[in-house]
């Protein structure tokens, strides 16, 4: 044990010392090591509910520690709130902003140390303040624009400018590139490295590799709430990092034979579709899937992915062209025939779209075909928990039996309980939508050798996919979205630039090659 | 913490399964945040309510200047309910019986109120539509009833009921089609429903209406319903309002909206769309015509208790009958407190019924407590219910810090 001088000395501007935090039965934080260096970029890496959060919700005040100490500079504190926390030096942005939509860039800025003049509310001042701001640390914004009108990268922004007007000297940042683009990522990252050049430590929460080899400098690893590990980001990789976070080693990228497709099962012919807004979103795409194949749809966000995975399974008017399966025409027909024609689909939001998050696990599972063998419009409680309990144990859904609230499992297990569901269908046509957004790579690894399973369980599987890893890893053949076109096919060896040039409507001349 | 909270901050990949959080914050409309806050806690923070309610209303009486304990022992007196206790005996025990006869002439139509209320809750709907469902069931219950002279008389009870079931379904299936066709917020709807059912009554029971009665040409009122319409009477005298069979009619409209809730296939799709609209339309669920088939199946219950009250002991309406009546807007309390549950409805419309006969002018004594300002009691106690309901929120926030967090036992039914 060091002495709390010897922090200072080595140093440290914040340093945890054997943190616990207990929820009932569940420890969330068992005797949690942390040392934080001035002016370094410091990840914290786990899987979902590895106690990343709770750590620094620790740190930012917002829970107490059972035990524990808290060090800043070298000596102890008491941390009750966030405000003793930003008196501290200590500032956090949350991966959900807590910025008001209709106040400008400035008025947010300012918000809960608001400048005065003559007991009225200094707006000029505000907009002097955050330009200073702005033009000292490098991070440009518009302190007129409403925060509703700039972008999640730009509110981002914003919510570090303001940690840093409170004094941050620490800037503890959740999840940051969650929500961000890779452009934004990127941008970030700028940010970051010209904040701990000017002498600011930064922690952030990731369960994404690449970014901590990307921009952090050190690493500490939680796993099932406990410190694994601190070390270098220099000399390691994602393999050994893998290794660290999830106890095992992990595929990152799992081995796949060649598909060996069959005959065509899910046909799109010409298919146009406008979005909620009016606007052509599908604008005539053409494609097949075969029995055995899975094909990757690659764009970047918005180029109508979602308008033609709705088109697709009934949840959209198709205003012209055909979707067929099995030859079958299924174009417009309503979302539950579609499902009994054969389409499965694992939703883009599981959150949203595919599941009732309080409903229990069983009844989450029986979604689709709950009506199955009823009688006088009754349902079968017992069919339904036995064919719950069945897949739970099938697909390996932890931490919840089929009373369990969907709510509570973590999000890896949660999307279990989705592909379980939508594979027990024993659908002809899988349409997976985002599978993996937001896991950690154990889940990852399991969804991914899930569709290669069914894949080679000769269902025709149609992948959308923001991820060009995931996309090069799982798919037979790659096509490119862009402005509701499919403007190209590639196969899986094809390299970053070849996509990100066709995804960014580059060589459009290359169609239906 | 405006995000919502899943199981306890980032709990531990396959660790046991904690309690859940309950948010509190979600859903987009009033009918779906209070069905949320209402699904979580329990019985404890019903009683809690009802605890304070009365707490304040005491706190109420005694700003008035009277003595709280005696008010409420009077009222308890009023409500007939010490026939249960078997020291009551003698006269006390008669007198009782007819005061626990009209307790529970009031609470039949208030579980159906209830459960009007609490279905819709149960598939994110606010139904404050009940009082138009409700006097929409008596017209056509008091037209049917005083028609048809000559029927035999289950034939005509059981026709007169169904018509006015189908009368309130039809009512509140307006809304229902509203809000799925165009989105009209079934809130809005249902309020001027119940203004245009009000007015309808009043046009046609008023003087020179269609249906006023034909031998008393200067009084806006109905004409009597018939004897064969008439719901039996099982307890107590037929001509002094006694108990009439109702009771169980509506008993047995609470077991068959526990199944429908719990083990249908139709209560599945209400609750999946409750929860979550988006995530049932994706699984193929007709969320719209689920939104009909909820408010329909709401003013059904509701348009039977009208029909209760009017072939059961009112026999006809008056137009100020019409624009009286107050025991729709219980039925929204009634469901708040019994949670939207089978179970805890019936038990709220029994404490509502008691409150509103016991404060009832022929049972207080003056000298305790005057009987006008003791049924607004009854009002401020209603008022308070609604009041602490909602702020159940608080009541939750205060019970989830204070409670040690464990680990829920697995549950092992599958729908709640």
């Amino acid at each position: 044990m060091t002495p709390p001088d010897a922090s200072d000395a080595a140093g440290l501007v914040l340093e945890l010392r054997g943190i616990t935090k207990r929820f009932g039965a569940l420890t969330a934080n068992d005797a949690v090591d942390l040392q934080l260096r001035r002016g370094e970029i410091h990840a914290l890496l786990g899987e979902n509910g590895a106690g990343k959060s709770t750590l620094m919700n620790v740190v930012y005040g917002m829970l107490t520690p059972d035990e524990g100490d808290i060090l800043v500079d070298g000596s102890v504190v008491h941390v009750g709130s966030p405000r003793e926390a930003m008196d501290h030096g200590i500032g956090m942005v949350f991966q959900h902003f807590m910025l008001i939509p209709v106040m400008t860039v400035a008025e947010n800025l300012v918000l809960g140390a608001e400048p005065r003049k003559n007991g009225l509310l200094d707006l000029a001042g505000a907009r002097r303040r955050t330009r200073e701001l702005s033009d000292r640390y490098g991070l440009r914004v518009d302190p007129d624009a409403r925060v509703a009108d700039v972008s999640v990268g730009q509110q981002q922004r914003v919510e570090i400018l303001r940690a840093l007007d409170r004094g941050a000297k620490i800037l503890v940042l959740d999840e940051p590139t969650a929500v961000l683009t890779a452009q934004e990522t990127a941008e970030l990252a700028e940010v970051l490295r010209a904040l701990r050049d000017g002498g600011t430590s930064v922690v952030f929460i990731t369960h994404k590799l690449h970014e901590v080899l990307d921009v952090a400098d050190r690493v500490t690893v939680l796993r099932r709430g406990k410190t694994v590990g601190t070390i270098d980001t220099a000399g390691a990789d994602e393999a050994s990092l893998a290794r660290m976070m999830v106890g095992r080693d992990v595929v990152l990228r799992v081995e796949k034979e060649p598909g060996t497709p069959g005959e065509p099962l899910l046909e799109l012919e010409d298919v146009h579709a406008i979005d909620d807004r009016g606007l052509p979103a599908v604008d005539g795409v053409s494609l097949q899937v075969c029995a055995g194949e899975i094909v990757a749809v690659a764009g970047i966000d918005g180029n109508g992915q979602t308008e033609l995975i709705d088109a697709i399974s009934g949840l959209r008017h198709v205003s012209s062209g055909h979707v067929r399966l099995r030859g079958k025409d299924i174009t417009n027909c309503t979302p539950r025939a579609a499902r009994d024609a054969g389409v499965g689909h694992i939703a883009e939001d599981r959150h949203a779209r595919g599941l009732v998050l309080d409903f229990s696990l069983a009844e989450n599972l029986a979604l689709n075909d709950y009506r199955a063998g009823t009688r006088f419009g009754l349902l079968k409680p017992r069919r339904m928990l036995e064919a719950a309990g069945r897949l739970l144990h099938e697909f390996d859904v932890r931490g919840g039996t089929p009373g369990t609230p969907a709510r509570s499992l973590s999000g890896g297990n949660q999307q279990k309980v989705v592909i379980a569901r939508e594979v027990s269908g024993n659908p002809d046509a899988l349409i997976a939508a985002q599978p993996t957004r937001g896991l950690d790579v154990g889940a990852i690894e399991f969804v991914h050798r899930r569709l290669l399973a069914e894949r080679d369980a000769g269902r025709a599987i149609l992948l959308f996919s923001l991820e060009l890893e995931e996309v090069r890893a799982l798919a037979d053949r790659i096509l490119v979205i862009y402005d509701g076109r499919i403007v190209g096919e590639l196969p899986p060896g094809a390299s970053d630039e070849e996509l990100g040039l066709l995804m960014t409507g580059g060589g459009a001349a290359r169609v239906a090659s | 913490m405006s995000e919502q909270t899943p199981a306890g901050p980032d709990v531990p990949v396959g660790g046991p399964s904690s309690q859940p959080e309950y948010d509190l914050g979600g859903g987009a409309t009033v009918g779906a945040r209070l069905g949320t806050a209402l699904k979580s806690g329990g019985v404890i923070t019903p009683i809690i309510t009802v605890l304070f309610s009365f707490l304040v209303g005491g706190l109420v009486v005694l700003v008035t200047g009277h003595n709280p304990i005696d008010t409420y022992k009077a009222i308890f007196d009023g409500t007939g309910l010490q026939w249960l206790f078997p020291w009551t005996s003698g006269a006390d025990r008669s007198t009782a019986a007819i005061n626990l006869q009209q307790t529970l002439l009031i609470t039949g139509p208030l579980i159906l109120l209830g459960l009007a209320v609490g279905y819709a809750f149960r598939a994110g709907l606010f139904n404050i539509g009940g009082q138009g469902q409700y006097i929409v069931g008596s017209i056509v219950a008091v037209w049917t009833g005083s028609s048809w002279a000559g029927m035999p008389h289950v034939l005509h009870v059981i026709l007169c009921m169904l018509l006015a079931t189908a009368a309130g379904a039809a009512w509140a299936g307006i809304a229902g089609a509203l809000r799925a066709i165009t989105g009209a917020n079934e809130v809005i709807t249902t309020i001027m429903l119940n203004w245009i059912a009000i007015w309808m009554g009043v046009y046609l029971f008023g003087l020179g209406g269609p249906l006023q009665n034909g031998t008393q040409p200067d009084v806006p009122i109905s004409n009597d319903v018939v004897a064969s319409a008439k719901l039996h009477v099982f307890w107590g005298d037929p001509e002094l309002q006694g108990l009439h069979i109702g009771i169980f009619v509506a008993l047995a409209a609470a077991f068959v909206y526990w199944i429908l809730l719990n083990r249908s296939t139709k209560g599945y799709e209400a609750r999946a769309v409750g929860f979550n609209p988006e995530a049932a339309r994706y699984s193929g669920i007709k969320v719209g015509r689920t939104y009909v088939l909820v408010m329909g199946t709401c003013g059904a219950l509701a348009g039977l208790a009208g029909s209760l009250d009017v072939l059961g002991w009112q026999f006809h309406l008056a137009t100020n009958d019409i624009q009286g009546t107050q025991l729709a807007f219980l039925g929204i309390a009634v469901a708040l407190l019994g949670r939207n549950t089978a179970i805890g409805t019936c038990l709220a419309a029994l404490l509502f019924g008691a409150l509103v006969n016991g404060t009832s002018v022929r049972n207080l004594d003056p000298a305790v407590f005057e009987p006008e300002l003791a049924q607004n009691l009854t009002t401020v106690i209603q008022g308070l219910v609604v009041l602490f309901v909602s702020a159940d929120v608080l009541i939750l926030l205060i019970y989830n810090k204070l409670r040690p967090r464990r680990a829920a036992p697995a549950k092992a039914e599958v729908p709640a």
